[in-house]
């Protein structure tokens, strides 16, 4: 009902930070369900541990309670390797501290500095799926972006030489970030200026960028001494600075990934640019009534969407390769729309979703060591988090939550008429 | 015999809003009972409780003097209870028949459907009721009024006895609106009974047999037609003397602010919409163009907003040349646009009220200094129109999305109007509105024009057309028919121009305006 208070106002919530906005989007019924999603994945990929261990059958065969509590074992340990590999061995750390040694601790922090560091491409591909979802689009095109901002990153990283690190790391940045761009770009204005959806061109535009790809690190872009389709190594003055020596990878593109986060923020919630980017987002038509350029916003969101995913293959590239082979993506371009999912479209949410699905991806190696269990569990366990986080109402049925009133935030997409 | 229907102490709470309280409503057979409210008073509510959409809190519901439990729309239609929503539930690219056989498929052996079988019932029904539904034809090609009608037959169709109609009549135009009230009228004939909800009084008052005024979620009373008149029922609804007569000073017309010349536009379908007129606005009058709905005037006021180009004429304002200029300039020359289809055009509704507020002007100093936007100026710009413009919001931060139509139509009304204009173009500005907000934008219209500012009113309501026009322009197949001094204009006159009567400009000339 209409309540008349309109008068007072209390100063405390006159300003409002990211986090502040995040939390109170979260709060608005749809924190819980990211996090139930998380944790009902988490669940069952446990028992897809489960009943996929051998020894859960043998137990069987004796009994069926020891087959439970066989297959309750194998899951456990499988996520004590998953969290040992991802955040560290708890009685390492410790051990480590108490030895008061440098490098013993490092050694200990290292399983935590890989997932910082594994999280990297995820939140630059998260902001950039992210942001074309605030402007109404669905870049489905962040890995062929990504493909083409490493393949410009690299070529400036080796062909430029003699250049100082602070000149050349944000050169190769920059030209991955423009090569993404332009991947984006090309579907923003066939969207623009024809109607052609996006879904489908930046769908194409993947398939164009991974077979030119191909054939540049067979041709222009291959290493001279070898057969094998392998770009040459980087400049070391292109390399992004590392924090730590060796074996630990930690580098400068974690901090430049949160401080883009920060960034498509303050563009998105802070400037003319975003005001016409998310009005154009929720409903272009009054996009339009206002006397918003649409075009004009819809080709930079493809734009500055395509930049954000060149920076993840350039970070990659850059930060952790030094060199550009075909299969140095896991399909970051892909895990990144789930992972804009997962964060609600909001920077807070990809960084916290994004350190979600690097900290996952480096514990599931250790977790393939120390437990047997394949890799490929992980990539079940995200699908079942982000079927969840797109079926909402399963985790509405499981959990008994009420239907919240207004669904229509939920997803900033609009349909193929749109 | 015991009445058909009957709810007893219907109560029904919300979060912090108690809808229902104590609702009490009868229904006797063959009568239209009237169900009269603001938006927002717990009419809808009440009628999702019977149709099994909401489960009440407290209380009965008696159909034919037995109780009955109704937690599904599945055991309404089993108890004979069928609603018309106000949006319609229809598949366009499906035809009358399909439409009426959805969830209720009568089939032959295999699954097939049988749709001759339904088709011969649905011509039946039609015909038996006056309703004129040709089964073949595809819902997209009708007009408004027979997809209303298959919605009724629908209903029908299932057997149906008892009918709710939503604000039937928010969607039609005054013709349809009368052949819905003919129709309802036979249904009553033969036996059915009609809850009818509504906001206008002068409906009630034709048509009702019986009327429950609800304010705030609570019974304020019932009364019958011959009882009450119009200044008796707003008062009931709104709890206070409706003043519902405008009153206005003479107009002081000034130099013409808006000028059209022989313009042409096109529909979607790439159909002459506007074809070849010409008229002007000048400062400080009204100029209402009446005409049903679907004769141009949606075209009209979108190409003079620059949101839908011309063919072919000019429109001038102020002197300038706008006929091809986009909506951003043309806002900036101080034309202010209220869209008629305010959801649609005239918000975001997932935005902040604050946000709506500087829509068009967000871009502009002091909403933003260069690139940056200044959110301190955008919400302290926002408090005071939430108060200039009495929007009723618990704050300027609440999403336009979450407010009644009415106060989501004063956020339109308080951006356009705050900003100095010379043109304000509004386009039917209180469809689907409460008195009171009508009371309210037609007060702040009258007010702009009685500063000097040229007012385009376009309006299906004839009512609210003849209250606030100085002068009429007729519009009838995008055509304007002819322009006459609202004083002394009747009604009937006008009606018979909508209707393409007495159409003086023959062979099709529009009539020059001076």
């Amino acid at each position: 009902m209409a309540k008349k208070e309109t008068k007072t106002k209390a100063p405390a919530d006159k300003k409002k930070n990211a986090f502040g906005i995040f939390l109170e989007e979260l709060t608005r019924g749809s924190l819980l369900i990211p996090v139930l999603a998380i944790v009902s994945g988490l669940l069952l990929g446990g028992l897809i541990v489960a009943v996929t261990t051998e020894s859960v059958y043998t137990a069987w065969s004796r009994s069926p309670l020891e087959a439970i509590g066989t297959g309750i074992d194998a899951a456990l340990r499988s996520y004590r390797a998953l969290f040992n590999g991802s955040i560290g061995n708890p009685e390492r750390i410790v051990d480590a501290l108490a030895s008061g040694e440098a490098a013993a601790i490092r050694r200990a922090f290292n399983p935590f500095l890989e997932s910082l560091t594994k999280s990297v491409p995820y939140i630059f591909a998260g902001l950039a799926v992210a942001l074309g979802f605030r402007a109404g689009l669905f870049n489905i095109g962040a890995e062929g972006q990504l493909f083409i901002g490493a393949i410009t990153s690299v070529y400036v990283g080796f062909a430029f030489t003699g250049l100082p690190a602070i000149i050349h790391v944000p050169l190769a940045l920059g030209a991955g970030a423009l090569g993404g761009a332009l991947w984006g770009f090309i579907p923003g204005l066939l969207k623009a200026k024809t109607g052609g959806h996006e879904v489908i061109n930046t769908i194409m535009m993947n398939y164009i960028a991974f077979r030119l790809s191909e054939y540049l690190l067979r041709g222009p872009l291959q290493r001279p001494d070898t057969t094998n389709p392998i770009s040459p190594f980087i400049e070391a003055s292109a390399q992004l600075p590392r924090f730590f020596d060796s074996p630990i990878r930690f580098h400068l593109g974690f901090f430049i990934a949160l401080a883009a986060a920060y960034g498509v923020y303050w563009l998105l919630f802070k400037t003319r640019l975003g005001f016409e980017l998310r009005t154009v987002g929720a409903n272009p038509n009054a996009a339009r009534y206002a006397g918003m350029n649409i075009v004009l916003v819809t080709v930079l969101a493809m734009s500055l969407s395509g930049a954000l995913a060149g920076l993840a293959g350039a970070n990659e590239v850059l930060g952790v390769n030094y060199t550009l082979a075909p299969a140095f993506s896991s399909g970051y371009g892909f895990d990144s729309i789930a992972l804009a999912l997962i964060g609600k479209s909001h920077p807070v949410g990809v960084v916290l979703a994004a350190l979600l699905f690097g900290t996952l991806r480096n514990g599931a190696l250790q977790m393939q060591i120390a437990a047997n269990v394949p890799v490929d569990i992980i990539s079940v366990m995200q699908a079942l988090i982000l079927a969840f986080i797109a079926a909402p109402a399963i985790i509405r049925t499981i959990y008994r939550l009420r239907t919240p009133e207004h669904q229509d935030d939920e997803l900033h997409v609009r349909g193929w008429g749109g | 015999m015991p009445p058909v229907l009957e709810l007893r102490n219907i109560t029904k709470r919300f979060p912090g809003v108690l809808a229902n309280d104590r609702i009490n409503l009868t229904l006797n057979q063959g009568e239209i009972h009237a169900l009269l409210g603001e938006n927002g008073a717990g009419k809808t509510t009440l009628m999702n409780i019977l149709y099994g959409l909401y489960q009440p809190d407290e209380g009965e519901i008696f159909i034919n003097g037995q109780q009955v439990q109704v937690h599904s729309p599945t055991d309404a239609i089993n108890a004979g209870v069928g609603m018309v929503h106000q949006h319609f539930m229809l598949i366009p690219v499906f035809t009358v028949t399909e439409n009426v056989m959805l969830g209720d498929e009568s089939v032959k052996v295999a699954g097939v459907l049988d749709r001759q079988a339904a088709a011969e019932r649905i011509r039946e029904i039609s015909s038996a009721y006056g309703l004129a539904v040709n089964p073949d034809d595809y819902v997209r090609d009708l007009p408004v009024g027979g997809q209303q009608r298959v919605e009724i037959i629908k209903l029908l169709y299932r057997e149906a006895d008892i009918l709710i109609l939503d604000e039937p009549t928010a969607v039609l135009t005054p013709q349809e609106a009368d052949d819905l009230f003919k129709i309802m009228h036979s249904l009553t004939e033969r036996g059915k009974s009609i809850i009818f909800i509504t906001h206008k009084l002068r409906e009630v008052l034709d048509i009702a047999d019986r009327i429950t005024v609800i304010r705030r979620g609570k019974m304020v009373g019932s009364t019958t037609p011959k009882q009450a008149n119009q200044s008796k029922l707003a008062a009931m609804m709104v709890g206070r003397e409706v003043d519902l007569s405008v009153h206005k000073k003479a107009a002081k017309p000034g130099e013409a602010v808006l000028a059209v010349q022989n313009l042409q536009v096109a529909d979607d379908r790439g159909q002459v919409a506007v074809d070849g007129v010409s008229f002007t606005v000048q400062a400080g009058e009204v100029l209402g163009v009446a005409g049903v709905q679907g004769n141009g005037q949606t075209e009209l006021v979108e190409s003079i907003t620059g949101l839908r180009p011309a063919q072919g004429g000019s429109v001038r304002l102020l002197g300038e040349e706008i006929t091809h200029a986009d909506p951003r300039r043309i806002t900036e020359l101080g034309s202010a646009h209220i869209p008629e289809d305010r959801q649609r055009d005239g918000l975001v509704l997932n935005f902040p009220v604050a946000d709506n507020l500087v829509l068009n002007t967000y871009y502009q100093e002091p909403f933003s200094k260069g690139a940056v936007l200044q959110q301190e100026a955008i919400l302290e710009t926002a408090r005071q129109r939430v108060t200039n413009f009495d929007i009723r919001t618990p704050s300027a931060e609440t999403r336009a999305g979450s407010l009644s139509g009415g106060n989501q139509q004063k956020v339109i009304v308080a951006r356009e109007l705050s900003r100095p204009v010379k043109l304000v173009v509004a386009s039917q500005p209180t469809r689907g509105l409460d008195v009171g907000s009508i009371e309210y934008i037609h007060g702040r219209l009258i007010e702009s024009r009685d500063q000097g500012v040229a007012v385009l009113l376009v309006s299906s309501e004839l009512d609210e057309i003849m209250q606030l026009s100085d002068r009429i322009a007729v519009m009838y197949r995008g055509k304007i028919v002819d322009v006459l001094p609202a004083k002394g204009a009747s009604k009937e006159k006008i009606g018979l121009l909508m209707a393409g009567v007495l159409d003086k400009a023959k062979g099709g000339k529009t009539r020059k305006d001076a």
